[in-house]
């Protein structure tokens, strides 16, 4: 089962924290430390995989760099890592092919519809879907309802707005 | 971060002037409004979805990303958290407002800040209609809330709304927050709905159901267990995303109890050959695998239920073998699947023609340059080392280049296929690797299960009594305070029993030998407090014993050990006895004693220590300072640590005075539970006040202005302390204050008796250590049957030997390679003498291993240039076509002046970085065209050299040479080289 996934980015600085059994607020933040504390100190050009004992003997941590971002997901001996490695990469894909050349600012701007994502993606610690378009077309289907003109009225046009463009 | 940083201020200074003047901007003014418009239509991108924020969002985040301490960072979110406050609870917000105040206490709370305050609002707004609301709500309150907080139950009837909707979607949101909020207690509230679901129209409705009833069953077995035939049926859904995700309750279901699972064992075969056949539409395939998810969930089925069943297994061995023959080594998640085939194959009954199979695919593994493949093949290899103990050897030069490898987790992995490999001939160059790992790392958490190991293996395998003593002597002085205190014990037992067989001279010799090296040592003052006990003890017990050393030099050394720890009493209640038996045994020899001067003067302090314990010690010792040998014999007799004192229950030496006394008219002895007369007091301090009915009167005199409340105290008192005050918050203060003022005078006692309580009964339970060094000789025979079951695999290995020789290594590593692997020798049975067959069988085997180990070593050894230099040659050869795995503008940072930024722009870097990446790639002979040259640089794969490696290992260390050589190729591109390019992930993601 999958524990966790998180996004932190090369500050330490989370972007996304998803926790699939609950942890409290300080026990969340304690994680995410030791962990940035446990990549910070990995060399380059090494496994994306570390050992790791934050819930129990043995579970793992895999993680891989984007850019500014770390991608990390905890789970336990049920997964394969390697598999992990690229259930990771269906998800930065699939970010990418929501937003569009993605970048840290679209996950810091938009994380519920990350968190949306994700959960298309794993849903109860398990791993339910992993072709990056039928996340995305599942995401369509919900992002045409919401459009829909009973529902709320769109925040304007946000920054593009303000740009004049 | 320093990007967002420098984004949101180049943001700010456009849009809001007044409040932000930094330096850089002023600068650089025309730079920025080109990089404006990027990033304007960055985050226009980033706005499609309809998820816009709003500007004071904006600003918060944008704050946060410009402070530049932990305490600024808190002071903004604490601010915001004001703002909030006061805000969400202002009359007719706006939905759309609420919504974003929400998504506003989700990121403070990812920040590690305190949201309770508004989670009302979220569990209100999952209640509303529109969906997206609904969906921002419920996303809210599952990263909120934990299954057991009291709002739940607020939503619950949401949920069962939601589920019986007509639209799908709000189904998929509702049976999403099921799986994160519905605890034990809620689940009969929603899973009759959560059944009927299972048979929706909808694939992702019928996915999503599977999985919130498995999670149901995670929480609470019991109330789903009435339906767990809906999994067994659901593995046969038309859909292959509803049958995949029934793969992961089996999986569950099936680790408890594989029994009643064995008839599905054929359509686990038939589905998994189904999907490696590509039966499963064009969707299901992920870069050409076709589902994978699902083919390593039914390998790890197949691996449960095939182990230790002959029947079971046979069927499964043409399909994995068709697996391992397609797979597609090239591709990560193709070596995924092949990882999870040599892990069925090793716990299935094992299939020869199989076995030789997941032995070459591990072989691939070891060989590859990949560290994650690597690490699998360490972790591959463990796991079929216990089936075929000699496989191991073929890979042993690859096994030591992981034990060096700078990458940790690696290293650990390879301890830990190092660990199960162990044997006695090879257990002093392993144990010796692990202590040094040992002390150079500092995580405790490890360094305490290495320490363990290598006492463990210490233990069991050692080749003699002094590498033993030594080798405990070094565990305890790295780690003495992380090793289990009942190691400590377990050396005393050991040291005091010899290694179980009737050989006095070896057990003396054992001991004389720890005596010896604990003299050596005791005076290092930085020795753990375990450790100086079984000095302390050894020394008293035994430091005499073989005449090497004088009664008074030893108690010199034990006196120096009580004065340099003088603020540890344990240790010197160690030292005090161990005197005292040194000065007995001499005694009860006939020598002449005396107390050394120290020794008198550490009697006299102690005797008037504030320890209780130290202060009888001393008296005890002066009192046998006065008794004659012939009782001094009896009190203390030579080496007797191991006889059993036998205790006289029943006290039968007494029975001669009991009688007396009764004869003489005192009363008899009444047990304890007998005496009915007097109040038993005790009895009452243990019982829950509230219940207890000698204080109904009290409690009913004290209680009459509210009586409603006794009835209600038991629940209410359970409520966990940070309850959010809901509908009656009110009483909630006098409820839980009642019962204290209630039980009057006593209360304070009361209190503090309950508690004591539990701490005796932790105390009374006795709390011996059990034997655990009877536990691992079964470990020992269990290894030696495996080991000799298998000769017939020595002969491939033999035949495969000459293909190693082209692996040049050096002397080293061969004569490493050579201890680790190559002498097998039998294992010395220390403790059991059980297993002679399967002993001689090894000590055959042995011999092979030898010869065959001198051979390779010389060939090898032979082959000049050395890997490195070979290495070399090829990365710098290839190292001017780089990719950019690390963004490389912001290794110019450090470099780059303020002035650069003036360069002339293009805005278009993507497709221009793009084309010389792909190019890079197939320079550098990346095979999988068929995929996204660029996704696939990330997986630096098996094989062929990886450009991105090389850039990587570039950008280390601040070589100035290296980051001008690349500032100059990125301008030949027309790329502005600044360090805030928002397209980084245009460089990852095509």
């Amino acid at each position: 089962m999958i524990r966790a996934v998180i996004v932190i980015n090369d500050q330490g600085k989370p972007r996304l924290v998803k926790f699939y059994d609950y942890q409290p607020v300080e026990k969340q933040q304690e994680i995410i430390r030791n962990v940035y504390g446990v990549l910070c100190s990995r060399a380059e050009n090494v496994s994306n995989f570390v050992q790791d004992s934050t819930f129990g003997p043995d579970t793992r941590l895999v993680y891989k760099t984007f850019a500014t971002l770390f991608f990390i997901v905890i789970f336990d001996d049920s997964e394969n890592e390697l598999a992990i490695l690229d259930l990771m990469q269906v998800f930065v894909e699939t970010l990418d092919k929501c937003f569009g050349n993605v970048c840290e600012l679209d996950i810091v701007f938009n994380f519920n519809k990350v968190h949306t994502i994700l959960d298309e993606i794993i849903l109860g610690g398990q791993v339910v879907e992993m072709s990056s378009s039928e996340v995305v077309k599942a995401l369509d289907d919900i992002t045409r309802l919401q459009k829909n003109p009973n529902s709320i009225v769109r925040v304007p046009k946000s920054i593009s707005g303000w740009q004049g463009r | 971060m320093l990007l967002l940083t420098l984004l949101l201020r180049s943001v700010g200074f456009y849009f809001f002037t007044s409040s932000i003047q930094n330096p850089e901007s002023n600068n650089s003014y025309t730079a920025k409004l080109e990089q404006l418009k990027t990033i304007g239509r960055e985050l226009a991108m980033g706005s499609q979805g309809g998820f816009g924020q709003s500007k004071e969002f904006l600003d918060l985040v944008k704050s946060i990303g410009e402070a530049r301490s932990k305490s600024e960072e808190d002071r903004i979110v604490l601010h915001e958290i004001e703002t909030l406050k006061r805000r969400i609870n202002e009359p007719d917000i706006p939905k759309r407002k609420m919504k974003e105040y929400i998504i506003r206490l989700v990121y403070i709370e990812m920040l590690g800040h305190d949201a309770s305050f508004g989670y009302i609002h979220a569990v209100k707004m999952t209640h509303d209609d529109s969906l997206l609301l609904k969906r921002t709500g419920y996303l809210a309150v599952t990263l909120f809330l934990n299954e057991d907080h009291d709002l739940i139950i607020l939503i619950v009837n949401t949920i069962q709304k939601d589920l019986k909707s007509d639209n799908f979607l709000v189904v998929c949101a509702a049976l999403n927050a099921c799986c994160k909020l519905i605890n034990e207690e809620t689940i009969p509230a929603v899973i009759q709905q959560v059944v009927e679901l299972l048979g929706h129209q909808k694939e992702a409705v019928r996915k999503k159901a599977v999985m919130a009833l498995h999670s149901f069953h995670q929480r609470s077995p019991s109330s789903v267990n009435h339906l767990i035939s809906n999994f067994r049926k659901k593995l046969s859904d038309n859909d292959p995303g509803v049958m995949g995700a029934t793969l992961c309750p089996l999986y569950d279901l099936i680790a408890i109890d594989v029994n009643p699972y064995k008839d599905l064992v054929a359509s686990f075969v038939n589905i998994l050959k189904q999907v490696a056949e590509r039966r499963l539409p064009k969707s299901y395939d992920y870069h050409q695998t076709p589902a994978p998810f699902i083919q390593i969930k039914l390998l790890k089925i197949m691996a449960l239920l095939g182990s230790g069943d002959k029947k079971s297994s046979e069927q499964m061995y043409t399909v994995i073998g068709d697996i391992m023959r397609k797979s597609d080594t090239a591709s990560n998640i193709g070596n995924a699947i092949l990882f999870e085939c040599v892990c069925c194959i090793s716990s299935i009954q094992p299939s020869p023609k199989l076995l030789e199979t997941a032995a070459d695919a591990i072989a691939k593994f070891l060989k590859s340059d990949s560290h994650n493949l690597k690490y699998m093949g360490i972790d591959a290899l463990g796991r079929l080392i216990r089936i075929n103990p000699d496989i191991a050897e073929q890979h042993q030069l690859a096994v030591i280049d992981c034990l060096e490898d700078p990458d940790d987790t690696l290293k650990r992995k390879t301890f830990e296929l190092l660990y199960k490999m162990t044997k006695s001939s090879n257990v002093e160059v392993i144990v010796d690797r692990m202590i040094d790992y040992m002390i150079s790392i500092n995580d405790s958490h490890y360094k305490t299960e290495t320490a363990s190991r290598c006492v463990e293996l210490a233990e069991q395998f050692a080749p003699s009594n002094h590498w033993f003593i030594q080798t405990m002597n070094k565990v305890f002085q790295h780690a003495g305070d992380l090793v289990n205190p009942k190691v400590a014990h377990n050396l005393m037992r050991l040291i005091a029993e010899g290694f179980g067989e009737d050989d006095d001279a070896a057990d003396s010799q054992l001991r004389s030998s720890a005596v010896e090296s604990y003299l050596k040592i005791v005076d290092d003052p930085k020795l753990p407090s375990a450790f100086l006990q079984v000095i302390c003890w050894v020394l008293g017990e035994y430091g005499t014993a073989d005449g090497k050393y004088s009664a008074s030099y030893i108690s010199g050394k034990l006196c120096d050990v009580a004065e340099a720890h003088s603020s540890d009493d344990i240790i010197r209640a160690y030292a005090v006895t161990a005197l005292m038996k040194v000065y007995c045994f001499e005694k009860s020899a006939g020598r002449k004693t005396s107390l050394l001067p120290e020794c008198q003067l550490l009697l006299e302090e102690l005797s008037a220590s504030h320890s209780s314990d130290l202060q009888q010690r001393a008296y005890e010792f002066r009192a046998i300072l006065d008794l004659d040998a012939n009782a001094v014999e009896n009190i203390m007799p030579l080496d007797a640590s191991c006889e059993d004192i036998e205790i006289d229950k029943s006290l039968s030496f007494l029975d001669n005075y009991v009688h007396k006394s009764l004869e003489q008219g005192a009363e008899p002895y009444i047990p304890e539970n007998e005496r009915s007369g007097t109040l038993n007091i005790s009895n009452i301090i243990n019982r829950n006040p509230y219940e207890h009915p000698a204080h109904s009167l009290r409690f009913e005199a004290y209680e009459v202005p509210k009586l409603v409340v006794p009835t209600k105290l038991s629940p209410a008192v359970t409520y966990p302390t940070e309850l959010v005050p809901v509908p009656e918050p009110s009483y909630q203060p006098t409820v839980s204050s009642g019962p204290v003022s209630d039980a009057g005078s006593g209360s304070g006692s009361t209190e503090l008796r309950l508690r004591l309580d539990g701490v005796q009964k932790k105390w009374g339970k006795p709390a011996y250590s059990s034997a655990a060094s009877s536990s691992t000789s079964n470990i020992d025979s269990q290894r030696t049957t495996v080991n000799g079951a298998t000769q017939p695999d020595n002969v491939t290995s033999k035949s495969r030997e000459p293909r190693q020789p082209h692996v040049e290594v050096s002397e080293e590593k061969q004569k490493l390679a050579a201890s680790l692997f190559g002498g097998r020798t039998a294992r010395p049975e220390r403790k059991q003498s059980g297993s002679a067959a399967g002993h001689s069988k090894v000590s055959r085997t042995t011999n092979h291993g030898e010869d065959k180990a001198q051979p390779t070593t010389v060939t090898t050894a032979v082959q000049p240039p050395p890997p490195d230099l070979l290495d070399l040659g090829e990365s710098s050869g290839a190292a001017s076509s780089y990719s950019s795995t690390v963004d490389p503008f912001k290794q110019l940072e450090g470099l780059l002046d303020l002035s650069q930024d003036g360069h002339a722009v293009t805005t278009t870097t993507g497709p221009d970085l793009m084309s010389l990446y792909s190019g890079a790639s197939t320079n550098g002979q990346n095979q999988n065209q068929n995929l996204n040259p660029l996704l696939n640089e990330k997986d630096n794969m098996n094989g062929a050299p990886n450009p991105s490696n090389r850039t990587a290992s570039l950008t280390k260390g601040p070589s100035l040479k290296d980051a001008l050589d690349k500032d100059a190729l990125v301008r030949q591109m027309g790329v502005n080289p600044t360090s805030q390019n928002p397209n980084l992930f245009s460089d990852l993601l095509g």
